[in-house]
């Protein structure tokens, strides 16, 4: 098996406002993101040899690749919509990046696009599965509340420190948000605030949960070779992982429900790819699936960021914070975007390349030195996870 | 007649409702007590299926050919409730299954078709279950005197039995006293002095007598005379002009505590005078409804045998919670129109469901051959070592279960219920895990590890279908 390593390059990219996009359909959305990349990569429709679409809900346009094919006029060009749960905008990412490493073509969009506030419903919507009774009023809030419930206990974390441990996440990507330009949120919150917030799934809390948006990212990808020729600070790809979980959690034989194979494997991959043994210490930024707090907490320790069980002890000395040892979602992360299902892999990967470029917007969120960062997506009941590790330098 | 039932089972709700709440909405005379009020995901197929579990307890259940359900208020007009509460009640499927219905006698003419089809040897053993969930006006006597439950009787045509069938008696009766017609909600009435005398007692004290003279016996010769009856007055009444003393003879009618329980009633009165019941006993059932419908029963030495081993209608009757306000029986009895919370993504699907009918209503699961692993719901290839169709099947519904994890999501719910817990559960049966809905429980009371039981429901309504699945809840 080969690594996808220093393969191909990303020489431009694209993060359309999040939000509640009232005024913007998923073509708003998808051509708001995709020319922000093409006018960062000096790039026009016309260079466009293929193109990756990563959307998941897409009631009204999304037949097939329709919504990449009409928006942009992209035509008799070979487009793609893949599928697959929140891992979709990373597919996207992916399956473009393998098409240029393979020589196919030169110049590839990857696009994710969602567009979650047309349903006339504030949630992702119940019983999301494949059987009419099997997971019956499933929501996601309840799948992820399933697993703060059994963390809390597997650790001897009373409701209160619990509760206390993963709102502290809450605090930090709110602060993160309040500096992000594109965020769908930019209130600071205290401690207090998420601890006496309505419950939305018991443990789970309004501030515990990340918001429901609409948004788009795209990214333009070359072989590395070439990737000097249209910009001298082009981001390089160090690692792609994927894993799937067979069958729901709920059900798996087993399973503890608190070090996930998908999470575990996914980094593993992209880990091996990249070279990296010390995630702790090699990674510079990471930008995290936080659907909700204890995921993020969670990935901390299956990502090898914390030692398992630990993950308190580095949550409580702030260092996953914008000054800490490794900030995670700088940018605000689920929490602050809202969670566009295939735009989230792009946005995340988004901020990794803008962090790298020394493009954080604001200074007050500039990063210094990010010599490797990640992007994560983390999907289904769950049990499928995406990563994709990223590199300012070839080496 | 050689048929005698061989196992009994009850099931009542866990919910009552003080008839001292109702009373006081409408300002009323409280009859005073309590009624059993079904939960909203409850109906008269999920409750008879509790009470045939019950029946079946140290019962092997392939030994069954048949099983009769009776109601006034099965959920379809067209579709066999019993050959749900036989799927579900994981019952063999080369079986008679007949629904009974329309009238409060259906319950005792569905054990008078066992008793035939026992003696006549077209089965050996058939289950009789009876389940009523009638709805009464706001604001009426019924509303008040009404109460859900189920009762199941097993009959068998092989010596030994429990209890022997020693004769019946019928007789038919055309009125209008108490009626339905197929497009009403709740159940309509005559007169009650009129319907009381020319309907109750004319017809009862009728099948009785008639029964007695044909068997040459007397009152005394009685040891307990199960009297279904509308009111506990109409029932003394009947008892006294039939010479039963009230005190010593006659089987409590279980209206303060329950209510009178439709076409289930008798059977649930006849469950409870059994569980009292010893050897050499005579027991005279009668039941009411478009006529009477008359039983001896002589109790033998097999009924201690069946009594330890299930919760009948005493243990369901201990075992209760209350409901807080009457607004809360409306919305169980689904008699508020409530939002039905999130759209949901999938709707019923009568193919899926009936491919997937092992899992989704006999609650099996598949156990690898070839490493042992048990995983719902059945996997062709093992979850555990790849092995593909190399599975047998096995139930889990009968299975205990501990809280693994839950959650309780305020998203998932209707409006008049909008908190719904959910738990992964490993079933003693392998450690199994199930995901499931919770259902009967304070939910300040989940904890891991809590033991829980598997308990059929009516999960959501959608395609113009009721979708039934199993739910969990505290062991009651």
């Amino acid at each position: 098996m080969e690594s996808i390593k220093d393969k191909v390059a990303i020489i431009g990219m694209g993060c359309s406002k999040f939000g509640e996009r009232w005024d913007a359909g998923l073509d708003d959305l998808a051509i708001e993101a995709t020319y922000e990349a093409f006018e960062d990569a000096g790039v026009g429709p016309a260079d466009i040899q293929a193109c990756w679409l990563g959307t998941v809900t897409a009631p009204a346009t999304g037949i097939g690749a329709a919504t990449a094919a009409d928006s942009l006029k992209l035509h008799s060009i070979p487009i793609t919509r893949v599928e697959n749960w929140c891992a979709s905008g990373h597919e996207a990412l992916r399956n473009a990046c393998f098409a240029v490493a393979c020589g196919m073509y030169d110049v590839a969009l990857a696009l994710g696009v969602e567009k979650l506030k047309d349903t006339g419903f504030p949630g992702l919507g119940a019983g999301r599965s494949m059987s009419p009774v099997l997971e019956a009023r499933r929501t996601s809030p309840g799948s992820f509340a399933l697993y703060a419930t059994r963390y809390f206990y597997t650790y001897g974390l009373s409701l209160e420190e619990g509760k206390k441990t993963i709102g502290k996440i809450a605090v930090k990507n709110h602060y993160n948000g309040s500096l992000s330009p594109k965020a769908h949120f930019h209130n600071r919150i205290t401690l207090e605030q998420v601890l006496n917030a309505p419950i939305i799934a018991w443990p789970l809390g309004l501030f515990d949960c990340c918001g429901n948006s609409d948004g788009a990212a795209a990214a333009i990808i070359v072989p590395a070779s070439q990737a000097k020729k249209f910009r001298d600070d082009p981001i390089y790809i160090k690692g792609l992982g994927l894993a799937f979980d067979s069958l729901l959690p709920h059900t798996r034989p087993q399973f503890d429900f608190l070090t996930w194979d998908c999470l575990i494997n996914s980094a593993r991959q992209a880990y091996e790819q990249a070279g990296i043994k010390k995630p702790r210490d090699e990674i510079d930024v990471a930008i995290v699936h936080d659907c909700f707090t204890i995921t993020e907490l969670i990935i901390y320790e299956n990502f090898g960021f914390s030692y398992q069980g630990k993950a308190k002890e580095d949550i409580d000395t702030g260092f996953f914070e914008l000054s800490g040892e490794l900030p995670v979602n700088t940018d605000g992360g689920l929490k602050c975007f809202g969670h566009p299902i295939g735009a989230s892999g792009l946005r995340m990967t988004y901020e990794v390349y803008k962090q790298m470029q020394g493009k954080a917007q604001l200074p007050e969120r500039q990063l210094k030195e990010v010599k490797l960062g990640l992007s994560h997506t983390f999907g289904g009941p769950p049990n499928v996870s995406a990563v994709a590790i990223l590199g300012g330098d070839v080496g | 007649m050689r048929g005698g039932i061989v196992s009994y089972g009850a099931y009542v709700p866990l919910w009552r409702l003080k008839r001292d709440t109702i009373a006081s909405i409408w300002g009323r005379r409280s009859l005073s007590g309590e009624r059993s009020v079904a939960n909203h995901d409850e109906d008269t197929v999920t409750m008879a299926v509790e009470a045939v579990f019950d029946c079946l307890s140290g019962v092997d259940r392939n030994n069954i050919d048949g099983l009769y359900f009776a109601s006034t208020t099965g959920p379809f007009q067209e579709k066999q409730c019993s050959a749900l509460v036989a799927a579900a009640s994981d019952l063999r499927s080369d079986i008679i299954t007949c629904d009974y219905g329309n009238s409060l006698r259906s319950g005792t003419a569905a054990l008078r078709g066992a008793l035939d089809a026992v003696n006549s040897d077209s089965a050996r053993t058939v289950m009789v279950v009876v389940s009523d969930c009638r709805l009464a006006y706001p604001c009426s006597d019924y509303e008040q005197s009404f109460g859900d439950a189920a009762a199941a009787l097993l009959i068998s045509g092989i010596e030994g039995a429990a209890i022997n069938v020693e004769a019946s008696y019928s007789i038919s009766n055309e009125m209008y006293d108490v009626w339905r017609l197929n497009k009403d909600t709740y159940v309509q009435s005559w007169e009650n002095r009129f319907i009381i005398e020319h309907g109750y007692i004319e017809n009862m004290r009728k099948a009785i007598l008639s029964l007695m003279t044909k068997q040459s016996l007397s009152a005394k010769d009685i040891s307990k005379v199960i009297l279904y009856a509308p009111t506990v007055r109409a029932q003394r009444e009947l008892a006294r002009s039939l010479g039963f003393d009230l005190e010593n003879q006659v089987q409590d009618l279980l209206f303060s505590n329950l209510g009178i329980c439709g076409c289930a009633h008798a059977l649930l009165m006849l469950v409870a005078a059994l569980e009292k019941a010893k050897a050499g006993d005579r027991l005279l059932l009668a039941s009411y409804g478009d006529g009477a419908d008359a039983f001896l029963f002589q109790v033998t030495d097999e009924v201690s045998k069946i009594r330890d081993n299930r919760r009948g209608v005493r243990g369901f009757l201990a075992s209760k919670k209350s409901l807080p306000n009457y607004e809360r029986y409306l919305s169980h009895r689904g008699l508020l129109e409530t939002q039905p919370g999130e759209p949901l993504h999938l709707f019923p699907s009568a193919s899926t469901s009936w491919r997937e009918r092992n899992s989704y209503i006999r609650l099996h699961g598949s156990k690898c051959k070839n490493c042992g692993l048990i995983t719902f719901p059945v996997q062709r290839v093992c979850y555990g070592c790849h092995a593909k169709d190399n599975y047998e099947e096995v139930r889990l519904s009968d299975k205990k279960g501990r809280i693994f994890t839950f959650s309780i999501d305020n998203l998932a719910g209707r409006s008049d219920e909008p908190a719904v817990p959910q738990a992964v559960i490993e079933s003693e049966l392998g450690n199994t895990r199930m995901y499931n809905m919770l259902t009967d429980c304070d939910i300040n009371e989940i904890r891991i590890g809590m033991p829980v039981e598997m308990t059929f429901r009516r999960i959501y309504e959608g395609a113009g279908m009721h979708n039934y699945f199993w739910k969990c809840r505290p062991v009651r």
